[in-house]
C-alpha cells in the first residue's frame, strides 16, 4: 500500500440548537482549521441531513480528502450514517472519526466557554486519531439458516411460526413441560374478551405440527457460543421419565398416581399429581414425572403409573440428554413473572385467604381452573363485594418504579367479568387509569357504564377488622379517595391484587449466556429504544415479548413477529460480514509466550507450532482486546483501537 | 475558590459506561467539564501504558468505567481490568502518585445518574489532591 499523507476534513454540527449556541461552533471550526493535516474545516446546521452529508461527499471528491472528522452527536447514533457518506465518496468507511460534542459536551456542561474548550479538545483528539486510521477489510462467512427461540410463551410461539413460515428451521426451547407460557393460563383477553385458549391453542398446535419447528420442552439452554450466523447451542433435555414416542397421552398415569402436589399452573389453587401434564391442552401432551414428589424416586416403591401404563411409556431410567445444535440467530422470549405481593404485608396476601393475586384470579375465573370458571370464595360461595387493587408492586419506589402497563386493563377486564358472572359490587382502586391502545379507552368507558365503583387512590391497608358487626367475616379495604378527599373503608368479600410484572426467574443467566445487557430493572436492553426495538447490542440476538419490558398480548405478538422478521432478514442473504475491528498478532513481534491464548474468552487464538507464533481466527474474534492488553511484546492489537490510535487521542486530550 | 482545574481522562467501555455517558447527555445531567472521554471497546483492552501515558502527558486523574461484573459484553474483560488496575496503581505509587488518582467504577448502560455522580465526585477528589506532580517532579 502506498502511503498517502492524511488530508482531513473536519465538520462541526450545530445540531439545530442542541450544540450551538452552548458550544461556539464557529470558533471550534476555526480552531480545527489550524490542526495538523486538516485541509478543510466547516460548520453546518445539521450534518446528518442530506445536504450535510453532501458537503462531506463533495469535499472528498473535489478536495481529495482522505480522512473525515464529524463533531456532532454520539457515534452510537450517527457513526454509520457518516461512514456510509465516506464510502459513497469512495474512501474507506474506517477513515472516519466522530467527536461526541453533544451528549458529552453541550448537553452536560453548564458554562459555554468550558463547553467550547472541551469541544476543541475532542476535535483535536479525533483529528489526531483519524490520521492513523487504516482501511479495514472483512470477509463474508456463510450463516446457518436456523433460529433458536428461548421461551415458548405467546412471544416465542409467534416468533417461531413467523420464522418457520419463511422456511427457516426453528428450535423452540421451553423449560416447562408444555409450551404456552402465561397466556395459556388466562381466560379472557382484553379489550375484545376473546377466549385466550381459543386464540392460543391453535397456535400451540400449529407450532407442534410445523415440520421445521423443533420443540424442546422440559429443556433448558445451557450454553451459547460462537458468533452471528454460527451459534453453537447446547440444550439440556431434562428427563421426563415418560417416553414421548410411546406415550399416547391417555392420562391413566395421572389418575393412578397417589401423590397430590399444589399445581403451579393453577397457581396453587388446585392439585396436580406427581406425574402430570400441567393443563388439559398441553403441547406436547406427554406428562412428566416430578422427581421431588414421586414416591418411587423418594422412597423406592410405588410405580403405580408404570403398572397401569398400557403403552409401557414410563421409563424411570431416563437421564439428562444434551442436544447440540447450530443456529444463525437467537430470539430471546423469556417473558416475565408476576410480582410476589407477600412483602407488602399491609395487603394481607398469604394471611387472609380471600386476598388473591391477579394470576390466581385468572385461574379462578378459567373454565379449566379449580372452580371450572365459577368465581367462588374458598367457602364455595360467590362473593357479594369484590375489591381490585391496582399498582401492587408497580409505580412504587420501594419495589418497582415502572408502570407494568397491563394491570389497568386486566383489572377492568376482571371488573367486567365479576359483574357479568356474579353480579357482585366491584370497587377498583387505581392511581391513574391507563388505557392507551386500540379500543382500550372504549373498554374503560364500557366498564364505567357497567356500574363499577372506580376510586382514585392508593390502598393503604386491607384488614379483617370491620367497622360494623354485620360485616363480620369481611375484609375492609382502607383507601383515600383522592378526588373526594376523604378516607374510605369498604367492606368486601374478596380482594384481587393487580400485581405488576418482573423479569422471569433465570432471565439474568440467559442474558449472560447471550452476552446481552439488562436495564436497571432487569429487562433486556434493546439496541435502540425507537430505531432498533427488537435488536440487541449483540448482532444476531433479538428480543420478543416481555423479556424486553412489560407488554400486553397485541404488542407482544407484534414484537415477536418483528423479531422473527429481523432474524430472517439477517439470515436470508446466506452470509454475514465478519467484524473488521478485531485482533491481529504481528508475527514478527510475537515471542510465542501464549499468554493471549489463555486470555481470549472466545478461544479465537491458537498457537502455530510450526511458526512459533499465536494466530487469530477472524471468524471467532469479537475484538474485545483482552489479548492486546495482555501481550508483553505489543504484538497483539485491535484494529481501529490500536495503541497508536489511542495514544494519539491521549496526547491530544492532555 | 481554587484556581486549579484538574484534567481528567476517562477511558470507558463502549457497551456500558460510554452508553451511560450518552444517557447522562440525553437526560441533560450536568457534570464538571474537566473530563475527556476515550472510548474503548472493553475495559479488558485497557493497557497499563495508556494509564501511564495519560499521567505522563499531564492528566491529574484517570477514571476507568466498565460493565458490572457478570455483564461484560465480552464475557469477562471487566474482570481482567479489575485485576490489572491494582498493578497499575502500585506502579503509580512507586513514582510517588497517590493511587487515588486512578479509579475503576462499574457503571451500567442505564446508569446515567451514576455516571454523573461518580464523575462529579472523582473530579472533586482530584481537585482536593491538587495538581499531579508529573509535570514538575517526575523525571523520566
Amino acid at each position: 500500500m502506498i502511503y498517502e499523507k492524511p488530508r482531513i476534513g473536519v465538520y462541526i454540527c450545530h445540531c439545530g440548537s442542541n450544540i450551538s449556541p452552548k458550544v461556539d461552533v464557529e470558533a471550534v471550526a476555526r480552531f480545527a482549521a489550524g490542526l495538523d493535516n486538516v485541509a478543510v474545516s466547516r460548520d453546518y446546521k445539521f450534518m446528518c441531513s442530506n445536504p450535510g452529508q453532501d458537503f462531506i461527499v463533495n469535499d472528498i471528491k473535489q478536495m481529495g480528502l482522505n480522512r473525515v472528522v464529524v463533531a456532532s452527536c454520539s457515534p452510537r447514533m450517527h457513526e454509520p450514517t457518516f461512514r456510509k457518506a465516506c464510502e459513497k465518496a469512495g474512501i474507506s468507511p474506517h477513515y472516519f472519526q466522530m467527536a461526541n460534542i453533544r451528549e458529552q459536551t453541550s448537553w452536560v456542561t453548564a458554562d459555554s466557554a468550558h463547553a467550547t474548550q472541551k469541544a476543541k479538545d475532542q476535535v483535536a483528539a479525533a483529528a489526531a486519531r483519524v490520521a492513523g486510521h487504516a482501511a479495514l477489510t472483512s470477509r463474508e462467512v456463510a450463516v446457518q439458516k436456523s433460529i433458536l427461540v428461548i421461551g415458548a410463551g405467546i412471544a416465542g410461539i409467534q416468533a417461531s411460526l413467523t420464522a418457520a413460515e419463511a422456511g427457516y428451521d426453528v428450535h423452540l426451547v421451553e423449560r416447562e413441560p408444555s409450551i404456552g407460557g402465561h397466556m395459556a393460563k388466562f381466560d379472557k383477553t382484553f379489550p375484545t374478551l376473546d377466549c385466550a385458549a381459543c386464540i392460543m391453542t391453535p397456535k400451540m398446535v400449529e407450532a407442534a405440527q410445523k415440520e421445521n419447528i423443533h420443540l424442546h420442552t422440559w429443556s433448558e439452554v445451557v450454553s451459547v457460543e460462537g458468533f452471528v450466523g454460527n451459534y453453537k447451542v447446547r440444550v439440556r433435555k431434562k428427563p421426563r421419565y415418560v417416553d414421548m414416542e410411546k406415550c399416547t397421552g391417555c392420562g391413566v398415569c395421572q389418575q393412578k398416581c397417589p401423590v397430590k402436589v399444589p399445581s403451579e399452573f393453577d397457581e396453587g389453587l388446585a392439585f396436580r399429581k406427581a406425574v402430570y401434564s400441567p393443563f388439559p391442552q398441553a403441547v406436547p401432551n406427554t406428562p412428566v414425572i416430578d422427581k421431588d414428589h414421586c414416591i418411587y424416586f423418594q422412597k423406592g416403591k410405588c410405580r403405580a403409573c408404570e403398572k397401569f401404563c398400557e403403552a409401557a411409556a414410563i421409563d424411570f431410567n431416563q437421564a439428562d440428554e444434551f442436544i447440540d445444535i447450530v443456529v444463525g440467530a437467537v430470539i430471546a422470549a423469556t417473558g416475565f413473572k408476576a410480582f410476589d405481593p407477600s412483602p407488602l404485608t399491609a395487603y394481607g396476601y398469604g394471611i387472609f385467604p380471600e386476598v388473591y393475586t391477579s394470576l390466581e384470579f385468572e385461574r379462578l375465573n378459567n373454565a379449566t381452573g379449580p372452580t371450572a370458571g365459577k368465581i367462588l370464595m374458598k367457602n364455595g360461595q360467590p362473593p357479594r363485594k369484590v375489591a381490585i387493587v391496582h399498582c401492587v408492586g408497580s409505580r412504587d419506589r420501594h419495589y418497582r418504579k415502572y408502570c407494568s402497563r397491563v394491570c389497568c386493563m386486566y383489572s377492568m377486564k376482571f371488573a367486567h367479568l365479576v359483574r357479568e358472572k356474579t353480579g357482585a359490587e366491584v370497587w377498583e382502586f387505581y392511581i391513574d387509569m391507563r388505557s392507551p391502545g386500540k379500543l382500550y379507552e372504549e373498554f374503560y368507558n364500557r366498564v364505567q357504564e357497567e356500574g363499577v365503583h372506580l376510586v382514585r387512590g392508593r390502598v393503604a391497608q386491607i384488614t379483617d377488622i370491620t367497622d360494623h358487626p354485620e360485616d363480620a367475616g369481611c375484609l375492609t379495604v382502607v383507601a383515600e379517595n383522592t378526588l373526594a378527599r376523604r378516607v374510605l373503608r369498604v367492606p368486601v368479600d374478596m380482594v384481587i391484587l393487580s400485581v405488576g410484572l418482573e423479569p422471569a426467574a433465570g432471565s439474568d443467566a440467559v442474558s449472560r449466556m447471550l452476552g446481552i445487557q439488562r436495564d436497571a430493572d432487569g429487562w433486556y436492553n434493546e439496541l435502540h429504544a425507537k430505531l432498533a426495538p427488537v435488536k440487541t447490542a449483540a448482532s444476531g440476538i433479538f428480543l420478543a415479548g416481555c423479556c424486553q419490558g412489560p407488554k400486553d398480548i397485541p404488542d407482544t405478538v407484534a414484537q415477536a413477529s418483528a423479531a422473527a422478521g429481523e432474524a430472517v432478514s439477517l439470515l436470508s442473504r446466506g452470509t454475514v460480514r465478519t467484524l473488521a475491528e478485531i485482533s491481529y498478532i504481528d508475527p514478527d513481534r510475537c515471542s510465542g509466550c501464549r499468554i493471549c491464548v489463555d486470555m481470549c474468552p472466545y478461544s479465537a487464538i491458537s498457537f502455530d507450532d510450526g511458526a512459533g507464533v499465536a494466530v487469530v481466527n477472524d471468524a471467532l474474534c469479537q475484538g474485545c482486546g483482552s489479548c492486546a492488553a495482555a501481550c508483553p511484546s505489543s504484538a497483539a492489537g485491535i484494529r481501529h483501537f490500536n495503541d497508536g490510535q489511542i495514544m494519539a487521542e491521549l496526547e491530544a486530550l492532555t | 475558590m481554587s484556581a486549579f482545574e484538574p484534567k481528567i481522562i476517562a477511558m470507558v467501555c463502549n457497551w456500558c459506561t460510554y452508553t451511560a455517558a450518552d444517557l447522562a447527555g440525553t437526560s441533560r445531567l450536568m457534570y464538571p467539564h474537566n473530563v475527556r472521554i476515550i472510548r474503548l471497546m472493553c475495559t479488558g483492552m485497557l493497557d497499563a501504558k495508556y494509564v501511564l501515558k495519560a499521567f505522563l502527558e499531564g492528566a491529574d486523574g484517570v477514571f476507568i468505567g466498565g460493565c458490572h461484573p457478570g455483564d461484560c459484553h465480552y464475557i469477562n474483560g471487566n474482570l481482567k481490568a479489575a485485576r490489572r488496575i491494582p498493578g497499575i496503581a502500585a506502579i503509580l505509587e512507586q513514582f510517588g502518585f497517590s493511587s487515588e488518582r486512578l479509579e475503576l467504577k462499574w457503571i451500567g448502560a442505564s446508569e446515567g445518574p451514576e455516571f454523573q455522580e461518580h464523575i462529579t465526585r472523582f473530579v472533586e477528589t482530584i481537585r482536593a489532591l491538587g495538581p499531579s506532580q508529573a509535570a514538575t517532579a517526575m523525571i523520566l
